[in-house]
């Protein structure tokens, strides 16, 4: 996983090296300065020797100048790194998802990729930047504070050790602790926070039936729950403190226990002794920080598994090694094609399908919820793979085609379509990039669009904002119907398409296909009979197999699902208040 | 509640002291020992400090040069000193655990007024903010203020602590160097303050990006099924490295100041102490004023303590600047004016003597009464809750600009069904939400029971309507649970009953744990169908007299649709009921049928009647061509 991970550094390698480079040399700086810090007091005050105070003084401002030299080297070469790392990382997981097949899509859910692409990225630049500055300080400043200290007195030292040694263990105590103890109080919280998801979506149910004190005293119980919980875990990290000052304390006793008889002995200086009090600071804060970084890696290793999942899944549809480039015609052949989402576990939602569609057909397709009716017309642009059985396009098996020629040659609007924020003619030339507005008026015309698209003030440059909330879902499916219809297909699929457009509408629609795109094969799906009535053939899918497929006529006769279907809706159970055009 | 609103002028400082003041109001006491112990953590880290003075000056100097020196005196002093830093640490100990109790505390306080502010929010406040900004202020704001309530103000209150008592200790030590090192920290304010602006300029601007990036990942992963569909993974690749380059950038920026802010105040804390050093030491020697060595050394460390807290408060900057955007928001939503509710009718339950006096009964007797108080003389009058609703010339608008429903009169007998027909945007569901008042109407009246619906207590209103709306909302929770939501001390057999009535016993106990099925998720284990049967059921507990259905649209399928179907025609037996209609069946089988169009009734009728004038109502049966 590291890695993987790593791998994405890339050009900010440079950055990522100066980095800790510059850090160690401003740690090396920060050590020394109270050593000279000892000489300014020892050869320079206790001396009464005002020159040597200067000469000193301005050693360790020149020290310290290059202090801040390097300091702030390190935080640029820091913020470059870290932020350019998680532009990569964003770049790379953004590219490896457009080569995701709709299942790969589906196994991380739209919300699971959105996340795993936004805060998950920013804790990881987070934890990568503490990484490069904090990995090398606190060990660094650990080992030179100790080596300086030894170099003061090897005797003294021996406290440190000690010290580091007992702090190092209460810290890892409370750490481990309270790492568990955060896990579970943020499942908490997240439960706590879906709870009042399900409140704002349902807030006109709370309202209806009055359910508000209900509600709050619900959301109050868990509330006082998640601050008992976050309470017991932060009453552990408050220990951090309280421990780091007793071991600070307790070296500053020692220190001037035996330091006093040191400096009595004239083994040491009244200057070393001050050195040695700095230490006992520098080193137990270092082990302070190393606790912190610990805590920050472990916080993100569960975003950084997010996202190397998404950057390591396989892509499960791939281009053929030499692909055919053009769709001959526009004939559908399923040759026993089963299907299921999850493979080898799953239930099938195709079962052995056998069908023959000839070019310029229209094909009604109906079913109840379930029923495979999308799976089946997925399978045809190659969404999906049939795990048994061939898919044929134009008299090829789809697996052999080139997937952009497959997919220009069969266009989908899909069930659940979108929109994107730009404007209208913007999203018909998703269709075909290059279309004239004159084209795209005349596909408008063919999907009943152009009647509302005039009468907006802006017309066809109309802005459409993000997710096409300002335009009905009527308006909004007749528009990406024309945007399917400019990419000149071999097959138009519409899958319930037409949902939201009122029955006269559709029934144009319709009528304008058959006219003008004649040689094109379409595939209706449709709940309403009178969307298909006009179909060469209607299809009947019934749980993932072929309950009857043949003329609406001779189905209304032997089918007993479509006549069904044609009693409740024909016979006085349609609905009929579809919204009009107008 | 009617606290009045606070003007919204110098933000920064009414945010801090808000936040404070919730503090304040539930954990006075806590707060001053709070204080209290870190000031006494302050004092005794101080001595610890200072003993390099007394150390040196007093514990070492004599007995330098002795043949035989007695440390005795110096472990005296040791055990006495290491009795107050026990203090201290023990103080250390209760004022961190005391935050977090406090912290945590405020947190939950403000969580839970932070709902129930919300619940009490008018339907507007729902439909004109997006449900995901709303959310935001729980997952994101809440949690800046977090940070600030358990780290930054602590820091602040220690920092703060520690600043004053060096201070003192430092004017005691030495006046002229006193002053050196408040220049010193005057600098270095001056510099974290430029800094800090840089830095925050660079912030907005990194988060404005973040935003677009995020906005752009949203956008096109929902719509990613239709990228693919085109082809457009390329385009979608350029278009986004653009935009992630721009965020790059910014946030470099950002980070690059907020990392160099750090080493900038620690060098200048050097510089500082250097600069003390040698003043200190000309000071000392040319004995202008008295300075010993050891007070030297002990002011020399002082002056590090008194520039750390410095840097420490330089360093929360960031999270600073966050949290009052995050805060913003909150209180914004807090201050959003709460649903307004003046009514004084109330609904209770009663007896029915024989002759039809009404008395009013504590226990449920299944008979309601609207209770109206007369203020002029006193007197209470019961009238028996039967179901009639009349619309009067009502005008609703939305916005206060556009009428959405112009004129509207209708009346409802007690039992009678009413039918609403027409395309999208006519008006259908807009009327249905004016009955119980998730939205005021602009002129007219809607009286119910002849009681003009604004003098009934908005929950008494609401409990004598049922409402089963299109999209479904379920709750987590068990089945049980969610049918009983529409009544809260119904057992669970009238549970079971009611699942019964709305045809959803049969699915339900088909599930794998029957009614203890735990639904997630909104219902996402079940389907829209199952779902809808579900919220009829929860109607059906409820047993209100008039009754509010919105049909579900196409999106399930005939056998499904049909058991639905049922579920509502016995939901609506014997109440007066208003749909939404999308079925035929339901037409026909309704009392009076309003057809609407562009926020006006234009035709109604029954089904026979509306067909024999072959208007709108005909066209839209017969699906006939529909004229524009």
């Amino acid at each position: 996983m590291l890695k993987t991970l790593m791998n994405e550094i890339g050009e900010y390698k440079k950055d990522t090296i100066l980095t800790p480079v510059y850090t160690a040399a401003e740690v090396l700086m920060e050590v020394l300065i109270p050593y000279v810090t000892a000489l300014i007091i020892d050869r320079g005050i206790t001396a009464g020797n005002m020159d040597a105070v200067l000469v000193y003084g301005g050693l360790m401002v020149a020290m310290a100048f290059a202090s801040l030299f390097f300091g702030a080297q390190a935080g640029r070469h820091a913020a470059a790194a870290s932020t350019g790392f998680a532009a990569n990382v964003r770049k790379d997981m953004y590219r490896k998802i457009q080569d995701y097949s709709f299942s790969n899509i589906d196994k991380f859910s739209t919300a699971g990729l959105v996340t795993r692409m936004t805060t998950d990225i920013t804790n990881l630049q987070n934890a990568f930047q503490m990484i490069i500055r904090m990995a090398v300080r606190p060990p660094l400043m650990l080992v030179m504070s100790v080596f300086m200290a030894m170099t003061i007195s090897s005797e003294l030292s021996m406290i440190f050790v000690v010290a580091i040694v007992i702090l190092a263990f209460l810290l890892t105590i409370i750490i481990a602790n309270a790492t568990v103890t955060f896990n579970n109080v943020f499942r908490k919280y997240d439960a706590l926070n879906a709870s009042v998801q399900e409140n704002v979506s349902a807030i006109r149910v709370v309202k209806a039936f009055v359910r508000e004190d209900y509600e709050n005293r619900k959301f109050t119980e868990a509330a006082v729950n998640l601050q008992n919980m976050f309470i017991k875990a932060e009453h552990l990290v408050a220990l951090n403190n309280p421990a780091m000052m007793l071991v600070v304390y307790g070296c500053i006793i020692s220190l001037s226990w035996f330091g006093a008889k040191l400096v009595v002995a004239g083994t040491i200086t009244e200057g070393n002794l001050t050195s040695m009090f700095s230490y006992v600071m520098s080193i137990l804060m270092s082990l302070m920080m190393l606790s912190m970084v610990f805590v920050m890696i472990s916080m993100s290793t569960a975003s950084m598994k997010r996202i190397y999942e998404v950057l390591t899944e396989t892509p499960d549809l791939q281009n053929p090694a030499e692909p055919v480039m053009a769709v001959e015609n526009g004939d559908i052949d399923f040759e026993h094609v089963s299907f299921s989402y999850k493979q080898g576990t799953g239930e099938k939602v195709l079962k052995d399908i056998d069908l023959h569609i000839h070019s310029g057909e229209t094909i009604g397709i109906m079913g109840p919820t379930g029923s495979g009716k999308s799976t089946l017309v997925s399978l045809i642009s190659r969404l999906y793979d049939a795990n048994e059985g061939t898919v044929k396009v134009g008299g090829k098996d789809v697996k052999d085609y080139d997937m952009e020629v497959l997919r220009n040659a069969v266009a989908v609007v899909l069930q659940k379509n979108e929109l994107f924020s730009g404007t209208i003619l913007d999203n018909l030339r998703w269709g075909n990039p290059d279309a004239t507005e004159e084209q795209c008026r005349e596909a408008c015309r063919l999907a009943c669009a152009d009647e509302f698209i005039e009468k907006f003030p802006d017309g066809y440059n109309t802005y459409i904002e993000q997710g096409g909330t300002n335009v009905s879902g009527g308006q909004k499916q007749r528009l990406c119907i024309a945007r399917a219809l400019l990419k000149n297909p071999k097959v138009l699929v519409l899958d319930d398409s037409t949902s939201a457009v009122d029955t006269a509408t559709d029934a144009k629609i319709k009528k304008a296909f058959a006219e003008t795109i004649p040689g094109t094969t379409k595939l209706i799906i449709s709940q309403r009979i009178s969307s298909i009535e006009h179909a060469d053939r209607v299809l009947m899918l019934y749980r993932g197999h072929v309950d009857g497929f043949d003329t609406p006529e001779n189905l209304l006769k032997t089918n007993e699902l479509y006549q069904e279907i044609y009693n409740t809706q024909i016979k006085g159970g349609g609905d009929f208040d579809q919204p009009s055009a107008a | 509640m009617s606290e009045k609103k606070p003007v919204r002028r110098g933000f920064d400082k009414n945010f801090m002291g808000r936040i404070l003041s919730y503090m304040f109001r539930y954990y006075k006491w806590q707060f001053f020992l709070v204080i209290v112990l870190i000031i006494v953590t302050a004092v005794c880290t101080l001595q610890s400090t200072l003993f390099t003075r007394t150390l040196i000056d007093d514990y070492i100097a004599p007995l330098l040069g002795q043949s035989n020196p007695d440390f005795s005196a110096l472990g005296a002093r040791l055990v006495k000193l290491a009795s107050v830093l026990s203090v201290g640490v023990l103080s250390s100990f209760f004022y961190h655990r005391m935050t977090a109790t406090i912290g945590q505390g405020t947190m939950r306080h403000l969580r839970t007024e932070l709902f129930t502010h919300m619940e009490s929010l008018p339907i507007r406040y729902f439909d004109t903010h997006k449900h995901g900004d709303i959310m935001s202020v729980y997952t994101n704001d809440i949690d800046t203020l977090r940070q600030v309530i358990g780290q930054t103000i602590p820091n602040f209150v220690n920092s703060g602590a520690t600043i004053i008592t060096t201070f003192v200790s430092m004017i005691v030590l030495s006046l002229p160097l006193t002053v050196l090192s408040c220049i010193m920290v005057t600098v270095m304010i001056f510099v974290s303050g430029k800094i800090g602006g840089k830095s925050r300029t660079y912030f907005v601007r990194q988060q404005r990006n973040l935003g677009a990036v995020n906005g752009y990942i949203e956008e096109m992963l929902n719509g990613q099924k239709v990228v693919k569909v085109f082809c457009h993974e390329d385009k979608a690749i350029a278009d986004f490295e653009k935009i992630n380059d721009d965020l790059r950038d910014a946030a470099n920026n950002a980070n690059k100041f907020a990392n160099i802010m750090m080493p900038i105040m620690a060098n200048i804390g050097n510089i500082s102490y250097v600069l003390c050093a040698a003043i200190g030491a000309g000071i000392a020697l040319s004995g202008v004023f008295p300075l010993t060595l050891g007070t030297l050394v002990s002011f020399m460390q002082l002056n590090r303590s008194f520039s750390m807290p410095v840097t420490q408060i330089s360093q929360q900057v960031a999270s600073i600047i966050s949290a009052m955007a995050g805060a913003e928001r909150v209180f914004a939503m807090l201050d959003e004016e709460s649903e307004v509710d003046e009514g004084y009718v109330e609904l209770v339950n009663v007896h029915e003597a024989p002759d039809g006096t009404l008395t009013e009964a504590e226990e449920k007797t299944d008979i309601w009464a609207w209770r109206h108080p007369h203020q002029a003389d006193g007197t209470v009058t019961y009238q028996k809750l039967q179901g009639k609703v009349t619309f009067l010339d009502v005008d609703f608008t939305y916005d206060g600009k556009k009428t959405v429903l112009h004129n509207i009169d209708m009346e409802a007998e007690p039992g009678q069904k009413i039918a609403f027909v027409g395309s999208t945007g006519a008006g259908k569901t807009t009327i249905t939400n004016l009955i119980n008042r998730f939205y005021d109407i602009a002129d007219g009246k809607i009286r119910y029971d002849d009681i003009n619906i604004n003098k009934i207590k908005k929950p008494d209103l609401r409990r004598s309507l049922g409402m089963v709306l299109q999209d479904t909302h379920l709750f987590t929770g068990t089945v049980m649970e969610n049918i009983r939501y529409g009544r809260l001390e119904a057992t669970d057999e009238e549970c079971i009953m009611a699942a019964k009535l709305a045809r959803a016993d049969s699915f339900i106990k088909r599930l794998p744990d029957g009614y203890q099925t735990m639904l997630k998720g909104d219902g996402s284990n079940l389907s829209q169908g199952q779902r809808q049967l579900l919220a009829i059921a929860r109607a059906a507990v409820a047993d209100p007299p008039v009754m509010i259905l919105d049909e579900a649209t196409s999106s399930i399928d005939s056998r499904t649709e049909k058991i639905v179907q049922e579920g509502m025609d016995a939901l609506m037996h014997g109440r007066t009921t208003f749909v939404i209609a999308h079925r035929l069946s339901t037409v026909r089988n309704s009392d009076c049928i309003m057809v609407l169009e562009n926020g006006r009734i234009i035709e109604r009728g029954n089904h026979d009647e509306l067909i024999e004038k072959k208007g709108r109502y005909y066209q839209l049966y017969t699906g006939n061509a529909i004229g524009g």
